[in-house]
């Protein structure tokens, strides 16, 4: 029906908004949406689900961002569901222009581009350990640890202005 | 066995929020359970390891390798979780009852995940085998017919990549620092080869899971190419085991090595305290 479709389109909107107002738990200045962990969000009469496609499988922040989302979306229908979701595979080339931004503006080195797939270990792109420095801007940076203090961060340190920082993984 | 003592509420509401969605009655019973034979030693690698592994938060030779290892460690209970989350589905148990609720003799790892951690070289040594192994068998998994798992693994395959380069980077360092470092990744090596492909072990019913195309072929034609790059890595840094892997067979079965009788009185103790705690 023509009309439902029309009315469709602003509530969907209108969702979407409200989701950008869910921030990441462990790094709050980027919202769930601009870190591309929202994957899908089906309206029914009635009825919302959003699926959250987790960073990383063992991310301990999942729970939390499920229960924000219904939190935050319990107005809009009497029954709102969020689902973590593997049918879609996050990655960090989800992170849209605008989140990271955010990242560099919180001291975070947003993820470099996914490359190729690697023939060697069949997995995924090779991994540049390459970050820009969110301090000076520099390129002059080394990997220092690919394991940070979250599962989804990795350690640099910048040859420029000897800051250490941290950058969300490529992956 | 796998499932719930009957009658046993869940006791987290997490769980179910977490479990990804699937029509367990897309398959027949037997193939379910064949599934969730397959999904639970994968479980259970990924589990032990991780817990083998989480015990080195704290006194890894240095604060950077303290953090890596933990969160390697970390990776893999959450891959543990996912799949245990699953069988649960699957057998309409519930996932903590699975991790945490089975006996000692009801875990069904490989012998590669059967030693103690041993010193840091062996540690290193035993982790570069496994996520070799554990890259070899996601990549048979990815084209897996069973949707729901060849999407987590998906997803898991883009953190092994990691897991694999920081170990590579291990393996180099321990064959490059002088003597003593050479001498322990050799015993290391020694001591583990004769499991290395353990993690391919054959299983019951896998016939019915390549009838149903949840795997590809047998489990245990993966370990020659395990077997073949592992050996041309440790050729490179010249440090070839002694011996030959001594197949494929070997997941736990009764009775319970003594290391992990002790691991699995450490990681089931909380729970054992009060059985229907929420945290």
């Amino acid at each position: 029906m023509v009309s439902a479709a029309i009315s469709a389109i602003p509530l969907e909107q209108a969702i979407w908004a409200a989701l950008d107002e869910v921030h990441d738990p462990e790094i709050p200045t980027i919202s769930i949406v601009d870190l591309g962990v929202v994957g899908t969000v089906e309206v029914a009469p009635g009825r919302i689900r959003v699926a959250i496609l987790p960073t990383f499988v063992g991310c301990p922040a999942v729970d939390l961002m499920c229960a924000a989302v219904e939190d935050q979306l319990r107005g809009f229908a009497p029954q709102v569901q969020a689902r973590v979701s593997f049918a879609e595979t996050w990655t960090s080339d989800r992170i849209t222009p605008r989140g990271r931004r955010h990242l560099r503006e919180s001291g975070f080195a947003p993820p470099a581009p996914l490359g190729e797939p690697d023939g060697r270990s069949d997995l995924m792109s090779p991994l540049l350990p390459v970050a820009q420095c969110p301090y000076c801007g520099s390129a002059d940076t080394t990997l220092a640890n690919a394991f940070g203090p979250t599962l989804c961060r990795a350690i640099y340190h910048c040859a420029e202005c000897q800051q250490p920082f941290e950058q969300f993984k490529t992956i | 066995m796998i499932g719930s003592p009957d009658g046993r509420p869940r006791t987290r509401q997490t769980i179910a929020r977490d479990v990804p969605e699937f029509d367990v009655h897309d398959l027949d019973q037997p193939t379910r359970a064949a599934l969730a034979e397959l999904l639970v030693t994968i479980a259970d690698d990924e589990f032990v390891l991780g817990f083998w592994d989480s015990e080195w938060t704290g006194i890894a030779p240095m604060l950077e390798e303290d953090v890596a290892f933990s969160s390697l460690a970390q990776d893999e209970i959450g891959h543990a979780r996912v799949l245990y989350e699953m069988i649960a589905r699957l057998t309409g148990g519930d996932a903590d009852d699975i991790a945490f609720g089975r006996p000692a003799e009801a875990y069904r790892h490989c012998r590669l995940v059967d030693h103690p951690r041993t010193d840091w070289a062996f540690s290193v040594c035993r982790r570069w085998l496994y996520d070799l192994a554990d890259s070899i068998r996601l990549s048979a998994l990815a084209r897996s017919s069973f949707r729901p798992l060849a999407d987590v693994v998906a997803k898991i395959r883009r953190e092994e990549t990691y897991h694999l380069m920081h170990m590579d980077a291990w393996m180099r360092r321990l064959a490059s620092s002088g003597l003593d470092s050479r001498v322990r990744a050799k015993e290391a090596l020694d001591t583990l080869w004769v499991d290395a492909s353990t993690p391919f072990a054959r299983l019951p019913d896998e016939a019915l899971l390549i009838a149903a195309g949840i795997l590809e072929g047998p489990l245990d034609g993966l370990a020659d190419r395990h077997r073949d790059m592992a050996t041309d890595f440790l050729r490179e840094l010249d440090l070839q085991p002694l011996g030959a892997p001594s197949g494929t067979g070997g997941r736990q079965r009764p009775p319970v090595s003594t290391s992990f009788a002790w691991l699995w009185n450490e990681f089931t103790m909380v729970r054992r305290q009060d059985e229907t705690a929420t945290w």
